[in-house]
């Protein structure tokens, strides 16, 4: 079977009585494509997961996967697996029968889902923590688990729900790497809901950037980080500087500007309200007259041949083909 | 010399804590032993004074002999031999474990159900609590009044007989609604059924929402969820429910007696003959039997789950 989308959301729409949770958005997801759906929270990025996962039923639109419309179908028949975000493993199962609860639920022999659920156990590393209950792992060791038990059931797409959300940072890294390295060893697609949008860069092949039920912007993440479309998502993004011209809103990226002089060119002025050491870079946070908040990474060796203190007038200045415009929303 | 001196001002400021402290003397802190005995005294008190000394009284006094005039301190197994060897006291025994059996197989079902109900199909919390309450209404009459009120609802011309003939579903009153097994078994539901419904609940409402969605994804069917998830969870709220409901029908004496015309026993009725009739001796041996019946059956239940590391968690 040969189809050009994993998955393709056709204007699916979610009401919970009189509000809106999901409108009428339409997406496809091209084959083998890790997606992050990102937004602030209430921005109806968990519902549209839940809803491609079938555990959330659309009150309008359909949902196709592999060409399929699952629309109307049990989640266990979409061909997808979720992870949770409290990965809500089976407290009083080991982690070979956690993993290999859906086989046993398909009726497989004990013997033979045993030996599935080592070899699953295997690919997460986890082999060694067959027979220990969940509680006494680590919060990355459940999630490994929890990762084992939806992948054996071969899914066609993984549905992974804030998956990196409570682990500390540290982790927050490793996981990500071996996230990605699995979804390119896989050849299949990932949906990954997160908030942050450090994670959906390191990670999407598309990135969806969703805000009060609607998509806002769907893209590479370089693309959406070079060319927001909105303020909102120049804000949310992070690490742009939205200002207001006669022309309409522009994005000017943070380290793109330095503190410079009026006759430099395409300038903002203001006072510095704070200075941050970030170790490679400086980010110097200006106030501006019209009361704006903008700021300029600078890196260390400039910033340091000429520095700046809190409570002095400073000059934002950038070049003209760094300023991008943007679509009021 | 510079040392010197910061040595010097380190020890100047500890004699002028020391000095302090002799000012304000520092609360002396119990040690941590005396604390945890402190708290478990006064419910300890009150088991050894009104459990545990009375249970050791009937152990001594179940193996005294007697006759009509007076007790005899002796150690005689004379009361067991008389207890175990007569008929009637299987009968009571065998009686009362059916109503136990019966009765423990109606409120686990519908404790079950109920409490599922409420924690898994109710999502509001004021709807839930609404519900919670109403369960417990029936708890606010004393049990006595629960008890009797069922009479003249089932008697022979109560009010469901009247319902039943005037809807003409029957010509003649039923008879067995009242002063039988079934009239004792309907009391025992009404007055048990919340004692299993709260410990199940308690532990229903501590399994993750996640977990049903979890196993829906994996495939499991509704009762594979059932199965595999939601009873092995709640097991710890089924065997203490199933203690409760267990022991309550096995001590039960009021209600056999009221419900059932006379026409069953109970253990707990037998011994009060015995003790209107002042055997002592005989009456104790009965109480020891039934506690160590009743212990014994705790101990096989509390064998399917470990309440007390449940409880902690």
């Amino acid at each position: 079977m040969d189809t050009r989308y994993d998955v393709e959301l056709v204007s699916v729409t979610k009401r919970y009585g009189a509000t809106l949770a999901v409108d009428a958005i339409s997406l496809r997801i091209p084959h083998a494509s890790y997606c992050c759906l990102l937004g602030p929270s209430g921005c109806g990025k968990t519902t549209t997961l839940r809803m491609i996962a079938g555990h959330e039923a659309v009150t309008d639109g359909d949902i196709l996967i592999h060409g399929e419309n699952v629309s109307d179908l049990p989640p266990v028949r979409r061909g997808t697996a979720m992870m949770f975000q409290s990965y809500a493993l089976f407290p009083h199962m080991s982690c070979l029968d956690n993993v290999a609860f859906s086989l046993k639920m398909r009726g497989v022999p004990k013997a033979e889902r045993h030996k599935r659920a080592r070899e699953f156990l295997e690919l997460v590393h986890m082999e060694s923590y067959a027979q220990r209950l969940p509680a006494q792992l680590s919060g990355g060791q459940q999630q490994r688990i929890a990762l084992a038990r939806a992948l054996i059931t071969r899914p066609r797409v993984l549905l992974l729900d804030e998956p990196l959300s409570a682990l500390d940072p540290f982790l927050r890294g490793k996981v990500r790497e071996e996230l990605k390295r699995l979804q390119r060893e896989l050849q299949i697609t990932f949906i990954h809901v997160t908030h942050s949008q450090d994670e959906a860069m390191a990670l999407a092949d598309l990135m969806v950037v969703m805000q009060d039920g609607h998509i806002r912007q769907c893209a590479h993440p370089r693309e959406v980080f070079e060319r927001p479309i909105s303020p909102f998502i120049a804000r949310f993004i992070g690490s742009h500087n939205v200002l207001r011209t006669n022309q309409g809103p522009v994005a000017v990226r943070a380290d793109r500007c330095r503190l410079g002089a009026v006759e430099d060119g395409p300038h903002v002025s203001g006072k510095v309200i704070a200075v941050e050491y970030q170790g490679s870079a400086v980010r110097v946070a200006v106030v501006t007259e019209a009361g704006d908040e903008v700021s300029a990474l600078v890196p260390d060796q400039h910033f340091y041949r000429n520095p700046a203190e809190p409570g002095q007038p400073a000059t934002l200045v950038w070049s003209p083909e760094d300023t991008h415009a943007l679509v009021d929303a | 010399m510079s040392v010197l001196t910061a040595t010097d001002s380190r020890s100047a400021a500890v004699i002028q804590s020391a000095s302090g402290g002799v000012a304000r003397p520092r609360r002396r802190r119990m040690p941590a032993w005396s604390v945890s005995w402190l708290q478990v005294s006064p419910l300890a008190l009150i088991l050894f004074a009104l459990f545990a000394l009375p249970t050791v009284l009937f152990l001594v006094v179940s193996f005294y002999d007697y006759d009509r005039t007076g007790l005899y301190p002796a150690f005689i197994l004379d009361n067991y031999k008389d207890l175990l060897t007569t008929p009637a006291t299987w009968r009571v025994y065998v009686s009362s474990l059916k109503f136990a059996c019966i009765v423990w197989a109606i409120t686990l079902f519908l404790g079950f159900n109920i409490a599922y109900f409420l924690i898994f199909h109710i999502r509001s919390r004021m709807v839930r609590a609404v519900f919670f309450l109403l369960c417990t209404i029936p708890f606010w009459t004393s049990g006595i009044i629960r008890t009797i009120a069922w009479i003249p609802f089932l008697g022979r011309n109560g009010a469901f007989n009247q319902i039943l003939m005037g809807m003409g579903v029957t010509s003649q009153p039923l008879e067995f609604l009242l002063f039988s097994d079934f009239s004792v078994i309907i009391t025992y539901v009404h007055l048990f059924t919340l004692l299993m419904i709260g410990p199940i609940a308690n532990s229903m409402s501590k399994i993750d929402k996640a977990l049903v969605e979890a196993a829906v994804d994996a495939g499991a069917s509704r009762w594979a969820v059932m199965s595999n998830v939601i009873i092995p969870l709640s097991k710890t709220g089924i065997v203490l429910g199933s203690i409760l409901v267990f022991t309550q029908v096995m001590g039960d004496y009021f209600v056999v007696k009221q419900m059932s015309g006379g026409q069953s026993a109970s253990i707990v009725s037998m011994l009060s003959n015995e003790i209107s009739t002042m055997q002592y001796p005989p009456a104790s041996a009965n109480a020891m039997v039934l506690v160590v019946f009743v212990a014994f059956l705790v101990a096989m239940m509390m064998r399917v789950v470990d309440v007390r590391k449940e409880l902690v968690k």
